[in-house]
């Protein structure tokens, strides 16, 4: 079985965001960039599938500039058996419409029964592109999973995801799009030999032109980014218990409109 | 290495730290994660990776802020169990090393003895052959790993130096706990580094079988020597990487601790001494990263070892006594980590080889 999962790198959450001098892009300097965290449970759950069926493929697929290999070549360290790295000028402002395009020429070429992704990146928490591929290849998608069991002779999955206080099961007919939610899974840490072994997978880089695209505009563009403002300072309640409970419950109902 | 220890290690060290000891699941996990083999051959579980992996192991392992933890890891992988694949045979290669690699087999290096550490060649534990073991009776203290461990790389005499030579005539043994004769006499309490156990170990007449010695007898003390450099690097980058987390803790602190109406972190005295320190353990990197390479790349570099080990240990200490006075009364209590590195760090200009043993060896180098 093929599975292909598409990964976004992100900048590390422990990363404190700096606004560029245009006001509408992030200042890279000193940024740490990762593999978005839920598409890591996305690999692991693919490399899951591959083990537990002890045979099948798993290809990590991205789109960026270059820096973007370091993701990849994590994902391999991981387990991946090669990546596809979607790296085009072409594609340097691609919104998520864009991307979706992208990923859906390159699953074509790929024809895996699988795709898989994070539910959303942790960047920009879109979330969008998982449904914009769906749609573009006509596939079943299914959101924000916590479970996931591939039937034996590969022809279905069944999924179960996170709704308010339970599990909504599905079976979707494969090829299908699943992305995953935390929870489904604790993704592996690459081991020495996986690194090492990561730098002799093949990582290959792909042009617009080679998946069949055509310069396009994005749709969306950002007008500008805002820095939140600062949080306002903890206010300390004095006096005896009985009144700064009092002051306590007043402020949270009345100020902070709480409760 | 390093999500694993902030996810894995570092929410445990405090109770690790109280408890004495590092719960054997823990060793189990690391090897699991192939962290205990990493310049092992892969026939044997290992990465097959160089010493510069294990370089980031003993780096990242000290940033978990619980010097006992990273020390008793590195004890095992790079101060003990190394000389099984340098001098060990296939046979005890195939015995004990998959193991080791899987953190069931946790390993411990005996040198020191009551009477004598520094002055190794001095050392009094016997082994006598008999038939097929050698009898071993004698004594060791200060052993790291010594009270739960499972396998010691012991030193002891199987013959007698001469006036001239009185490093000859001492022998590797590998010893598994349990033997009869073999007994931990006392788990041994300390200032810090209260993660890591350490151990007085009697042997009285303890039968290790002939084929557990390690290397060549009577050449220990040449094999020891050896790969003491490794041990030497790796306590340098234990401590250097331990003061480098103080010094970002510390920066922390005085960016959010207020006095006189500011932040501590605008008060010059304190910025320039955060400068000097920083300045300290950057000289400190560079020399360590340069006596690492040399010894990974197999060329002499005895004396840069030997000037890492000494310098890096103690730029760490001047980090400690001015990590703790800048924290001021929080430096002084349990609950800031400062406190329990400055503690753990006093170790690193004792163990592994003195400061004042450090500038002995430097000095022959220069003067002989
Ligand atoms: C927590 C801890 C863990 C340890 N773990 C291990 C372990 O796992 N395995 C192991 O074998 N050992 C271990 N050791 C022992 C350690 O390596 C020794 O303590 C160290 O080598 C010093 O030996 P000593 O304590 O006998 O001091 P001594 O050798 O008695 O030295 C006392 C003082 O005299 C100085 N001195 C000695 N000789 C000279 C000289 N020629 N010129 C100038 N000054 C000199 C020393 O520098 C020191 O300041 C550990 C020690 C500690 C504290």
């Amino acid at each position: 079985m093929k599975i292909l999962v598409a990964i976004k790198q992100v900048p590390d959450t422990a990363t404190q965001m700096k606004l560029g001098a245009d006001g509408k892009t992030i200042d890279p300097t000193g940024i740490t960039w990762i593999v978005s965290p839920y598409d890591e449970f996305a690999v692991e759950e693919a490399l899951r599938i591959k083990e537990k069926r002890g045979q099948g493929e798993v290809v990590a697929v991205s789109l960026g500039p270059d820096r973007v290999k370091e993701a990849l070549r994590s994902c391999l360290a991981m387990g991946c058996d090669r990546a596809i790295h979607l790296n085009d000028p072409a594609w340097g402002a691609a919104d998520t419409l864009m991307t979706a395009r992208a990923l859906a020429a390159v699953v074509k070429q790929e024809a895996p029964q699988l795709v898989l992704c994070g539910r959303q990146a942790i960047d920009d928490d879109m979330g969008a592109l998982p449904a914009q591929l769906g749609e573009l290849l006509g596939w079943p998608s299914a959101y924000w999973i916590m479970e996931e069991a591939v039937d034996a002779d590969g022809k279905t999955v069944r999924v179960a995801r996170q709704v308010e206080g339970g599990l909504e099961v599905f079976d979707l007919p494969l090829p299908a799009i699943v992305t995953a939610q935390k929870g489904l899974n604790e993704p592996r840490y690459p081991t020495l030999k996986g690194i090492m072994g990561a730098k002799k997978k093949e990582l290959k880089d792909v042009k617009a032109a080679d998946v069949g695209l055509a310069a396009e505009a994005p749709q969306l563009s950002i007008t500008a980014l805002e820095a939140l403002p600062p949080r306002p300072p903890g206010r300390i309640i004095q006096g005896d218990l009985p009144t700064a409970v009092k002051e306590l419950v007043r402020s949270l109902r009345e100020d902070a409109k709480a409760i | 290495m390093r999500a694993f220890v902030d996810k894995e290690v570092t929410p445990h060290v405090a109770e690790w730290e109280a408890a004495g000891r590092i719960p054997r699941s823990f060793w189990k996990r690391l090897g699991e994660l192939g962290f205990l083999g990493l310049e092992f051959p892969t026939e044997f579980g290992g990465a097959g990776g160089d010493f510069l992996a294990s370089i980031v192991l003993g780096e990242e392992m000290a940033r978990c802020r619980s010097g006992g933890v990273a020390f008793s890891v590195l004890v095992h992988t790079d101060m003990s169990s190394p000389w099984l694949t340098r001098y060990g045979t296939e046979a005890q290669q195939r015995k004990y090393l998959p193991g080791i690699v899987a953190g069931e087999t946790v390993c411990a290096l005996g040198i020191t003895e009551p009477g004598t550490g520094s002055d190794m060649a001095a050392l009094t534990t016997r082994a006598v052959r008999h038939g097929d073991v050698y009898r071993i009776t004698g004594s060791k203290t200060f052993i790291t790993n010594g009270v739960y461990g499972d396998l010691y790389f012991l030193a002891a005499r199987t013959g007698s130096g001469t006036a001239q030579r009185r490093h000859e005539g001492i022998s590797m043994f590998l010893v598994e706990r349990g033997l009869p004769g073999f007994t931990v006499s006392r788990k041994l309490d300390k200032t810090g580094m209260r993660a890591s156990d350490t151990a007085e170990l009697a042997f009285q007449d303890c039968p290790v079988p002939a084929e557990n010695l390690l290397g060549v007898e009577g050449r220990g003390f040449q094999q020891l020597a050896a790969g003491l450099q490794r041990e030497r690097t790796m306590a340098a980058v234990l401590a250097l990487a331990a003061a480098s987390q103080a010094l970002e803790d510390t920066v922390a602190y005085l960016r959010e601790r207020h006095a006189f109406g500011e932040p501590l972190a605008q008060r010059q005295a304190l910025r320039h001494r955060i400068a000097d320190l920083a300045t300290d353990l950057e000289a400190a990197r560079a020399l360590v990263y340069h006596a690492a390479m040399l010894y990974a790349a197999g060329e002499e570099c005895v004396k840069e070892v030997s000037m890492a080990k000494l310098f890096a240990t103690e730029v760490a200490n001047r980090v400690a006594y001015q990590a703790v006075q800048m924290h001021g009364g929080y430096g002084y209590m349990r609950e800031f980590p400062v406190e329990g590195f400055a503690r753990d760090v006093r170790l690193w200009t004792i163990a592994s080889g003195t400061s004042e043993i450090m500038r002995e060896i430097i000095a022959r180098r220069i003067f002989e």
